[in-house]
């Protein structure tokens, strides 16, 4: 009984949270953070930071911290009810306006929502890589690299893949 | 060490070799865009999901634009700001828009499974494993020089796709990217605010363009 009241917590929580994601899913970090932690107290501050950490640092979609979270809090079950919380109701609305979208492409009305939406979407992108530089820069060349994997990305064609292994090669070998 | 590695990116790979899956698209004509199947769908954003460290987009760009050539550029750049605007995560959503457009519900669930499925798993065995080393100093030294490179992927793909609004001088466009980025990391607005005051003005604007 008790597993199953959990498992409705986790629902009920991560679905209301993926409604207010407007700007994806690091965008309502605080209030996961505010629920998690002081209000349903499933994870210490410490735990709460440690699984955000965890979850930037693997492949995949950010969303995964959700997963973590259901995972830490009631295992398979959890991780599975918190991701499918947070993404299928979104997801239904995603396929339907999606399609709207596609088929009103050549209407007036979409393709001023389309062009308003264009540069605001880039500059919410450059925010958030802002944002993230910030945090990631420890140190002086640390922030350098950051630049330079900017500059590398920008005006070459070398795949971003190699600037992050070399990123995580020259943080192990302590170089940034 | 960088010319080297140029070598491996240049999208060789996109044109040839399509007829590998039995449900390929039946306009083998000319100038037409390939139709992924759901078999080329999933394993599209699978093959993005599970070498997008920091940040899945800028990975998705290069592959979904560049490699596999699903959509054009400023296509996608479309898509981003659809999937920005709806709720929910934005990655996840825009899986679903791009699997929606070529293979209707199952291929909006191929490309959600092939994004989430081996990430959802490779997160909670790595949580697992963290659980246990983490007092280990090289762990938090290498997820350090990680993040550097995984936010100046994030600020290059704003770069990349602010190219054409820069190229072509579109100063009110311009405007919005200076005000929408000065709300978030100057004033430290929240995210929602700042779309939904700002998103009426841009629009108004555009529309106002297209007459």
């Amino acid at each position: 009984m008790r597993d199953d009241s959990i498992l409705g917590q986790l629902a009920t929580h991560f679905l209301l949270i993926s409604l207010l994601a407007v700007g994806g899913a690091n965008a309502v970090l605080p209030e996961m953070h505010r629920q998690v932690v002081e209000v349903a107290g499933w994870m210490t501050n410490e735990q709460f930071a440690q699984t955000y950490a965890i979850a930037q640092a693997v492949p995949g979609p950010n969303v995964l911290v959700v997963t973590l979270i259901g995972w830490h809090v009631a295992g398979f079950a959890g991780a599975l009810v918190s991701t499918l919380a947070m993404c299928g109701p979104t997801c239904v609305l995603a396929y339907v306006v999606g399609g709207v979208w596609y088929r009103f492409r050549e209407a007036k009305w979409r393709r001023a929502i389309q062009g308003g939406l264009v540069p605001l979407t880039i500059g919410l992108i450059a925010a958030s890589g802002f944002l993230l530089a910030e945090g990631a820069a420890r140190t002086v060349p640390t922030a350098l690299y950051t630049a330079v994997t900017v500059a590398v990305l920008l005006f070459t064609r070398v795949s971003p893949l190699w600037m992050l292994f070399g990123g995580g090669a020259l943080g192990l070998l302590r170089l940034i | 060490m960088v010319p080297l590695m140029a070598a491996s990116t240049v999208p060789s790979e996109s044109a040839p070799a399509k007829t590998a899956s039995g449900e390929a698209s039946p306009a083998g004509s000319g100038t037409e865009r390939p139709t992924p199947s759901l078999r080329e769908l999933f394993v599209g954003f699978l093959s993005v999901a599970v070498v997008a460290f920091g940040g899945v987009l800028p990975i998705a760009r290069r592959a979904v634009v560049e490699r596999y050539q699903w959509v054009d550029s400023d296509e996608f750049t479309e898509l981003v700001g659809l999937a920005q605007f709806l709720p929910g995560p934005n990655i996840v959503n825009l899986s679903v828009v791009i699997g929606a457009r070529f293979r209707g519900v199952p291929g909006a669930i191929a490309a959600f499974s092939g994004l989430t499925l081996a990430p959802a798993v490779i997160v909670i065995l790595a949580g697992t494993l963290f659980a246990r080393y983490s007092d280990v100093p090289a762990v938090s030294d290498l997820l350090a020089g990680l993040a550097a490179g995984a936010a100046g992927l994030v600020i290059s793909m704003a770069g990349r796709m602010g190219e054409p609004i820069w190229r072509r001088r579109e100063w009110r466009d311009l405007g919005i990217v200076a005000v929408s980025f000065i709300g978030i990391v100057v004033l430290g607005l929240p995210l929602p605010w700042v779309m939904l005051s700002l998103a009426p003005v841009s629009i108004a604007l555009a529309w106002w363009a297209i007459r």
